[in-house]
C-alpha cells in the first residue's frame, strides 16, 4: 500500500523516475471492490431503490483540485499538453526547455501507453522528468499526476509540463489539476480537426499550430483552421510555430512566462 | 476508449454504495454532449460487473438532450454536437443541459 493515497490493487500503470531509473507500479485508489463476501443475500426479497445522483468523475475531480492546490501553494505553473500522436509535443518541449534555460525552471511528466523513449529525449536536455506508462488507459488522470509529483518534487516558482498521451478524445475529460490545457496540432492534420474533435478544442485555452515550416508543401488552409477552431471555441488563442525550425516560438514562450506571473496573482487573491 | 475507465468509476460508485447487497438495476444519466458512447458503457458494464454484487444488474441509461443558450441573443438551441451557430450568428453558448454524467439511482435486492 502506498503512503500517498492508500492504493493497493493491481493494474498496468507504471512510473519511471528518469533520474535514478527506478520503475514502480502506480495503483488505483483502494476501494471496496464489491465482490461477493461468501454469504447469500437471497433472503432479502424486497427491492430498495437508492437515489445516488453521484457525479461519475467525482474522484478524479477531487484529486485534480488537490493537485491544483499543491501547484498554487508552491507557485508552480502546470500545463497539460495534449495532441494526437505525432503532432510534435515532445519536440516542442525539447526546444522550449533549451530555449527557456535560465529564464524558467521546467520539469516534465511524460505520459505514454508504453516505452520511456520520450522521457529519455527530455532527460537528454538536462530537465528532471518522470515517465508514466498508462498501460491499458488512454489518458493521464489526476491520481497518476499526484504520484508523479511525489516522485518529481518540482521546485517552487517553477513550471511543470505534463505531456499527455497522444489522443484527441479521452484526455479532454480528465482534469489533472493543471492551469491550462495546451493543444498542439500539426499542419499535416486536416483543417477541420476542431470540428471532428470539438471536446478537446473546447477544453484547451491555447492551440499551437505546429510544423508551419511544411506549409509551402501542403494544401493546409490556416484561415480555415482558425475559423473551425473559433467555431468550436471562440476564446481559444492560436499560435503558429515550427518547433524544429524555431519559427514563432517566442510568442509561445511569452505565453508561458505570462502564465507564471498570472499564477502568482491568482494565489495571492485567494 | 475512455468508456472503460468511466465505467470502472460507475461500477465502483455502485458497489461501494451497495455495501454488499445485490444490485438489481442501475440508472445512469449521460448527456448528449459528454463525448461518451452509451453503448460502449453498457458493453463495459457487463464485463466489469462480472463477479461483483452488480453482476447481472440491468443498466438503464437516460440520454439527456443537449441544449445551449446563445450568449449573443439569449435564444435557446437544441444541440447534438458541443458547438453550433445561432440564427444571430453567435457561436458562444451557456450549456443548459447535455453535460450530465452521473449515477442517478440503483435498485437493491
Amino acid at each position: 500500500m502506498c503512503d500517498t493515497c492508500g492504493c493497493s490493487d493491481d493494474n498496468d500503470i507504471r512510473m519511471t523516475n528518469m533520474q535514478d531509473g527506478e520503475t514502480v507500479a502506480v495503483h488505483r485508489p483502494e476501494e471496496d471492490d464489491g465482490h461477493e463476501h461468501g454469504h447469500s443475500h437471497g433472503h432479502h426479497r424486497e427491492t430498495k431503490t437508492i437515489r445516488l445522483e453521484q457525479q461519475v468523475l467525482t474522484k478524479n475531480d477531487l484529486l485534480a483540485e488537490r493537485n491544483r492546490g499543491w501547484f498554487i501553494g508552491r507557485s508552480i505553473l502546470a500545463l497539460n499538453l495534449v495532441s494526437s500522436p505525432g503532432a510534435g509535443k515532445t519536440t516542442l518541449l525539447e526546444r522550449t526547455i533549451r530555449d527557456l534555460a535560465g529564464r524558467a525552471a521546467i520539469s516534465v511528466i511524460e505520459g505514454d501507453q508504453e516505452s520511456t523513449n520520450d522521457a529519455e529525449r527530455i532527460r537528454s536536455t538536462g530537465c528532471p522528468v518522470v515517465q508514466i506508462n498508462t498501460g491499458a488507459a488512454c489518458h493521464l488522470d489526476a491520481h497518476m499526476i499526484s504520484h508523479a509529483l511525489g516522485e518529481l518534487q518540482p521546485s517552487v516558482h517553477s513550471i511543470v509540463m505534463i505531456e499527455n498521451v497522444g489522443n484527441l478524445v479521452c484526455p479532454s475529460m480528465f482534469d489533472l489539476g493543471e492551469k491550462s490545457k495546451v493543444l498542439i496540432v500539426s499542419v499535416t492534420e486536416g483543417e477541420d480537426k476542431p470540428l471532428k474533435y470539438p471536446y478537446m478544442f473546447q477544453a484547451s485555452e491555447l492551440v499551437i499550430l505546429n510544423k508551419t515550416d511544411l506549409l509551402p508543401y501542403l494544401d493546409f488552409d490556416v484561415d480555415k483552421f482558425a475559423a473551425c477552431t473559433h467555431q468550436v471555441n471562440p476564446d481559444a488563442q492560436i499560435l503558429q510555430v515550427s518547433a524544429t525550425k524555431g519559427n514563432g516560438m517566442e510568442a509561445w514562450y511569452e505565453w508561458v512566462i505570462q502564465g507564471t506571473t498570472g499564477k502568482f496573482s491568482r494565489s495571492v487573491s485567494m | 476508449m475512455h468508456e472503460l475507465g468511466i465505467t470502472q468509476e460507475i461500477v465502483s460508485i455502485v458497489t461501494e454504495n451497495a455495501r454488499g447487497a445485490q444490485v438489481k438495476r442501475v440508472v445512469l444519466e449521460i448527456g448528449k454532449l459528454t463525448a461518451i458512447m452509451p453503448d460502449a458503457v453498457a458493453f463495459c458494464f457487463e464485463a466489469i460487473t462480472s463477479g461483483t454484487v452488480a453482476e447481472g444488474a440491468t443498466l438503464d441509461i437516460i440520454e439527456t438532450p443537449g441544449c445551449g443558450r446563445c450568449r449573443g441573443c439569449g435564444g435557446e438551441l437544441v444541440m447534438n454536437e458541443p458547438f453550433a451557430i445561432c440564427d444571430c450568428g453567435g457561436v458562444s453558448f451557456e450549456w443548459l443541459s447535455g453535460k450530465e454524467l452521473q449515477v442517478r439511482e440503483m435498485e437493491l435486492v
